[in-house]
């Protein structure tokens, strides 16, 4: 399988960081907060998303590097080759 | 009211654009049917691990166990702390040998190496009636939440379009975004989106959990705030009359924990797929334990929820009189809706359409609509942008039920079906092209369930119900096909039909208390009552369940046994065990079983 899922998915998680941390920026203070008990929630769960999805794509990226530096596939049944 | 502003619809665009961008992604390594629908067998563990609990994190999860939550309080913890860990342990550590080892393509194909032709014919058809039921009420529960949380209003009046097609609207939006990404790229992708969605599950709940704790005071807030009973998982379970789910410790062992629980995670082949899909053996002995790790933790994410929903006080018709500066009264009133007012804390009554009151149960008691209990929870506590979040978390966990019923449907049809039965021979290709028309098939004929609709205020108990009459006679077959070499083909066959039979005639003669004959039971004779529903579905397992052992047994001895070479690799005792002194024991499954064991009795201590 050559697609990594960490990729796409520490990218999804990135993007959704990045607009959760700026709106949250952007409405600091505003009365939207009231219901999540004054705490800004999208500045801080924005902050997480991100951390969480750099680490995803940057593991997912040196998994890749690793698997493209390794020389041939295994056999396609998995089964180590044993001595007759 | 729900009001979403651009930054909610783009969170959720992004995730669409993911998922289908996943399924473009990998249409291209779809060349063989078993890339289609074994995602090549060529899947890491971790990820396998993540959707094997993840296609099981559809509607009956996210949604059914937040009700249970504010209907029976951390009782309802034993689903995973009985019903799945026990279940994923042993499934992992004695079945997956059988399942991989034996090369079958789904749990069918099993049945048929082990026992015989009309065995698999049986499990295969009963089998797809079921996935195409369960996506079918994922998708009704998905176009009911969306209507009554009004996501689309505003979309459709800024359209101009009619109000009443949100519906229909959000059955077909779901249903094209499944069929597209499974049409694309198979199994790979349904499991792909599975993990997908496993995170976004965490990301969505785990700051709703958060702030709705802070809100009642934390933990020991929450104690104070609801009934000592809500807080216990093993307190009062001796008896029925003493805990709120009306289950003593009989039928909570062995109907959930032994026979419905055992029944899901051992036998279905919607969660075993994920786990054949993986890259080897030793891969497919480790995911059901790698999944039991997160699903310890679970109870957490949805059933709290449902606890916090009911904990809070609830919202009354307020008047607040305020004098001015210039000496005028003001009265100022907060008008809050009847269902919610007849409600208790967020989970509001169910009102007659007819006569705009609440309904009552048969004590008199408001009949509480529990499903909304979670959806009420993000609505309370979210501000925009994270609703956002909260909200296609709760799209995703609906799309992902439905995409796993819908690959585990588009396999059986094909190779248990269609090879079988209607077209032998054909070439790989051919049963490829089959299997993505399979898949536009199942989604429409879930569509078709969605429509029918549906009696119970609780969508977990009407899946419960659909089991205990499928699932838990057949966990028997498989326990004694794979343990029992005597055990023989007619004998699965018949204690397969008796099993089921035995479930629908103790549904037909037993009726939970509070309830009147019809869905819920007694519709032939009402000869004992049950304190619950959930009490009565248990008891229904395991008189389904014994009687299929008992027959199958029985029959067994009364035929022709099959001879012992044709069941290696296919029955415990005549399997060689593999050789495995390559790998470091805590390497091993079975270290990391034990580890898991060791975790799920730490956590049946802590909420006792």
């Amino acid at each position: 399988m050559t697609l990594d899922l960490r990729i796409p998915m520490g990218a999804m998680f990135t993007l959704l960081g990045v607009i959760l941390t700026l709106f949250g920026l952007a409405t600091r203070g505003s009365k939207i907060y009231e219901a999540s008990l004054g705490i800004n929630a999208n500045f801080w769960w924005g902050l997480v998303l991100l951390a969480f999805g750099l680490t995803m794509f940057l593991l997912g990226r040196r998994g890749q590097k690793r698997l493209a530096s390794l020389p041939a596939e295994p056999p396609e049944d998995g089964q180590a080759r044993r001595g007759h | 009211m729900l009001n979403l502003t651009s930054v909610d619809w783009l969170i959720m665009l992004l995730y669409f654009v993911f998922v289908l961008g996943i399924g473009f992604a990998l249409k291209r390594y779809m060349k063989t049917s078993k890339d289609f629908f074994q995602a090549g067998r060529a899947l890491p563990a971790w990820i396998c691990g993540l959707a094997f609990i993840s296609a099981n994190l559809g509607a009956q999860e996210v949604i059914g166990m937040g009700a249970s939550g504010a209907k029976y309080g951390l009782e309802t913890a034993h689903f995973y702390g009985i019903g799945a860990i026990p279940a994923m342990i042993f499934v992992g550590i004695f079945m997956m040998p059988f399942y991989y080892g034996s090369k079958a393509r789904s749990v069918p194909e099993f049945l048929r190496m082990r026992f015989d032709e009309k065995t698999r014919a049986l499990n295969a058809c009963s089998f797809a009636v079921m996935t195409v039921f369960s996506s079918g009420i994922s998708m009704y529960a998905m176009a009911r939440l969306i209507q009554a949380l009004h996501v689309f209003d505003g979309l459709f009046r800024a359209l101009g379009w009619n109000p009443d097609g949100i519906f229909t609207f959000s059955i077909c939006l779901s249903a094209l975004i499944v069929l597209l990404y499974i049409f694309l790229g198979g199994l790979t992708s349904a499991i792909y989106n599975e993990v997908l969605q496993f995170f976004l599950i965490i990301a969505g709940f785990l700051p709703l959990v958060l702030i709705g704790l802070r809100n009642v005071g934390g933990w020991s807030g929450l104690k104070a705030s609801v009934p000592m009973a809500y807080m216990h998982e093993w307190k009062g379970v001796a008896h029925a009359s003493t805990n709120p789910m009306g289950i003593e410790i009989i039928g909570l062992g062995m109907g959930l924990g032994f026979v419905l629980g055992s029944g899901y995670w051992c036998t279905d082949f919607l969660v075993i797929q994920t786990a054949m899909a993986s890259k080897n053996m030793e891969s497919a002995r480790r995911v059901p334990l790698i999944a039991a790790i997160p699903k310890m933790v679970f109870p957490f994410l949805v059933i709290l929820p449902g606890i916090l929903a009911i904990g809070l006080p609830t919202p009354h018709t307020t008047t607040t009189i305020t004098r001015t500066a210039d000496g005028a009264i003001h009265h100022e009133t907060n008008v809050v809706p009847l269902n919610v007012e007849e409600g208790r804390g967020l989970v509001p009554a169910k009102i007659n359409p007819v006569t705009g009151k609440a309904m009552l149960t048969a004590s008199g008691q408001p009949l509480l609509d529990y499903d909304m209990a979670t959806p009420n929870m993000l609505l309370h506590f979210f501000p925009t942008g994270i609703l956002g979040l909260g909200l296609t978390a709760l799209l995703a966990s609906f799309m992902s039920g439905m995409a796993g019923n819908v690959t585990a449907f588009n396999t059986v049809f094909t190779y248990d079906l269609y090879q079988s039965y209607i077209h032998k021979g054909g070439s790989d290709r051919h049963y490829m092209a089959v299997g993505r028309w399979a898949t536009v098939g199942g989604i429409l004929l879930s569509i078709a369930t969605a429509y029918a609709a549906i009696n119970f205020n609780n969508i977990m108990d009407t899946l419960q119900l659909v089991f205990s009459f499928v699932n838990a006679p057949l966990f028997a077959t498989f326990l004694l096909g794979m343990f029992w070499k005597r055990a023989t083909g007619h004998a699965a066959f018949a204690g397969l039909i008796s099993g089921t039979a035995a479930a629908m005639l103790h549904h037909g003669l037993t009726l939970p208390i509070e309830a009147r004959p019809g869905i819920h039971g007694g519709w032939i004779a009402v000869l004992h009552n049950y304190p619950s529903d959930m009490a009565m579905n248990f008891w229904t397992a395991i008189f389904a369940f014994s009687a299929n052992l008992i027959v199958t047994v029985v029959v067994s001895y009364c035929t022709k046994a099959r001879p012992e070479a044709e069941l290696v690799g296919l029955v415990h005792s005549l399997t060689p065990k593999p050789e495995r002194s390559h790998i470091v024991w805590w390497k091993r499954p079975e270290a990391l079983a034990v580890g898991v064991l060791l975790g799920a009795v730490a956590l049946n201590i802590f909420f006792y």
